[in-house]
């Protein structure tokens, strides 16, 4: 609302709530969505809400009609116990919907996808580098789409690697199991690690835990990446100490910043690291195991035949043999 | 209708027009009536609907004619055929080791919509279902990548059908990745494309992978 002023020649600016989509807190997305005119989601809502107001006006004029020409109680009551149903069902579903459409909101996740790809690049580079100054709380970027997407793709090298080595899951899926292992340990570890800096006093969110986390599995992805193509075991541990190693020292020293007490310190990123490398040992391991084997059976037809040597029989042995035959001969 | 019955028009003037209903009685898809056309009509139509979307993905150049009208026809045909291309593979009878039909369809499904969300997310401006209609539709060269391994591997399973079988199947992850980004880059703003197309690769890689490792029993 814009109204000149009472001085005549400044104009106030007031701006009034806009209170649309029923009091929802959110910008509903649908109502400024340009391109789906003709989506069956928006007619659908449109048909929905005529079809409502027709039910409205045709069950009133339906009640009055009906009220005129059955006369007598039953009829009566039947219809207002009917009424009132029908008046509890909408005032229902009205409530339902408004707090659906408050609370499954994507847009609610919009403020934690605003990244540029240059910062995703940066922060990528940035996890393997651990801070040196841990006496000032480091700053960690509230995002998720790094680390979403860093978790697919551990999904993804996962699968890579249980293809390779022929691996068999014999409760499930292969891609059940690649899925339930990366998210459960991102969810899982992240709200583990987030409960214990609640206990040990560090000032961390669970998006902040979130992202630091998702970020560390970079680490993961490069060593699993390289070693899931190239089997020695002795590769896999240097990557294992360098590249885990570095990830996890830069998770841990983010930590160490924001932690005070050297007891809480000691709790949290002990706990951190021992998760963090113990994971990364045991994707190589449990997703890997085949290998081994397969290397073994290829190196079979390149080994000397079995040699068949003469066995020194004892002659105790011998001699209860022939005993024995000539007792039988008898 | 009780009060027209006493209407009566005089014989000499022309009565003409349209009767229209109100917006409110008219369900949302009819333009034209098409409840008296043949079923033959209405297949057919929907059909060159489907048809012009599988040409429009072969040859991917922009035009929004995927994206106005989209439909989920077209992606549940590949998405079925694909799946059952893809069972019954790479593991004796007793352990189930290939993708089986129920994971194939999830993985299709569940990864094109992590994807939409993903670009909604980041500031798109194409609707839900439109984007599950061209990831759905890009689909197509990967299922004629499974067609041309299946046959190839009928023929045997050596070195060079598994180098003919990654050619092909790396050339047609290319084309659906490219086909895709032409349609739903554009409804990004212009320095996240980037942040779209990966995911979209990530995606299409995976469906590759378990077309390339397919092998039957």
């Amino acid at each position: 609302v814009v109204g000149p002023h009472s001085g005549g020649a400044e104009w106030a600016l007031t701006l009034s709530t806009p209170a649309q989509g029923g009091g929802s807190a959110v910008i509903d997305m649908e109502n400024m969505d340009d391109t789906s005119g003709s989506s069956f989601e928006d007619m659908g809502e449109m048909h929905q809400r005529m079809k409502e107001e027709e039910e409205e006006e045709g069950e009133a004029g339906a009640a009055e009609e009906e009220d005129g020409e059955f006369l007598g109680m039953k009829g009566l009551r039947g219809q207002l116990g009917r009424q009132v149903a029908d008046q509890m069902w909408q005032v229902g579903k009205r409530q339902a919907t408004r707090a659906f459409s408050l609370y499954a909101n994507i847009d609610i996740l919009r403020p934690y996808f605003d990244v540029e790809p240059i910062q995703v690049r940066a922060r990528l580079m940035e996890s393997m580098i651990p801070v040196k100054m841990i006496n000032f709380p480091q700053k960690i970027a509230g995002e998720l789409y790094g680390p979403l997407m860093l978790v697919f793709t551990l999904v993804a090298i996962l699968l890579h690697g249980m293809k390779t080595s022929d691996t068999i899951i014999r409760e499930g899926t292969l891609m059940g199991t690649a899925i339930g292992t990366c998210f459960g340990y991102w969810l899982g570890v992240s709200s583990f690690i987030y409960f214990l800096a609640y206990l040990c006093n560090a000032q961390i969110t669970m998006v902040q835990m979130l992202s630091l986390l998702g970020y560390g599995l970079f680490g993961h992805c490069i060593t699993l990446f390289v070693t899931y193509n190239i089997h020695f075991h002795s590769l896999f541990y240097i990557f294992w100490l360098g590249v885990g190693g570095l990830s996890t020292l830069r998770m841990v020293a983010v930590l160490v910043s924001r932690t005070v007490g050297h007891t809480q310190r000691l709790i949290l990123c002990g706990t951190l690291a021992a998760l963090h490398m113990l994971f990364l040992l045991y994707l190589h391991f449990a997703y890997h195991k085949v290998v081994e084997g397969i290397l073994d059976t290829l190196e079979g037809p390149n080994m000397p035949p079995f040699q068949r040597v003469a066995r020194d029989i004892p002659v105790v042995s011998n001699a209860v043999l022939n005993t024995t035959a000539k007792a039988i001969a008898l | 209708f009780a009060g027209l019955a006493d209407v009566s028009i005089s014989g000499d003037i022309p009565v003409e027009g349209e009767i229209t209903v109100p917006v409110g009685s008219r369900s949302p898809d009819e333009d034209y009536s098409t409840l008296d056309e043949p079923v033959k009509d209405t297949i057919m139509r929907d059909l060159k609907a489907v048809g012009k979307k599988f040409v429009h993905v072969m040859y991917p150049k922009k035009s929004s004619a995927l994206l106005r009208d989209w439909d989920l026809w077209g992606p549940l045909v590949l998405c079925v055929s694909l799946a059952l291309m893809l069972q019954g593979g790479s593991a004796d009878s007793k352990d189930d080791g290939g993708p089986q039909f129920a994971e194939v369809f999830v993985i299709i499904w569940f990864g094109a919509v992590v994807i939409t969300l993903n670009s909604k997310l980041l500031g798109g401006t194409i609707s839900f279902f439109q984007s599950l209609c061209v990831l759905g539709y890009c689909i197509m060269p990967l299922t004629v990548a499974m067609l041309v391994c299946r046959l190839v591997l009928l023929a045997g399973s050596g070195t060079i059908s598994f180098i003919i079988r990654l050619i092909v199947v790396v050339a047609m992850f290319g084309w659906s990745t490219l086909a895709s980004t032409a349609f739903l880059a554009d409804s990004q703003p212009p320095n996240r494309k980037g942040l779209v197309v990966y995911p979209i690769f990530l995606f299409y890689f995976v469906i590759s992978w378990m077309i390339l490792t397919f092998t039957p029993q």
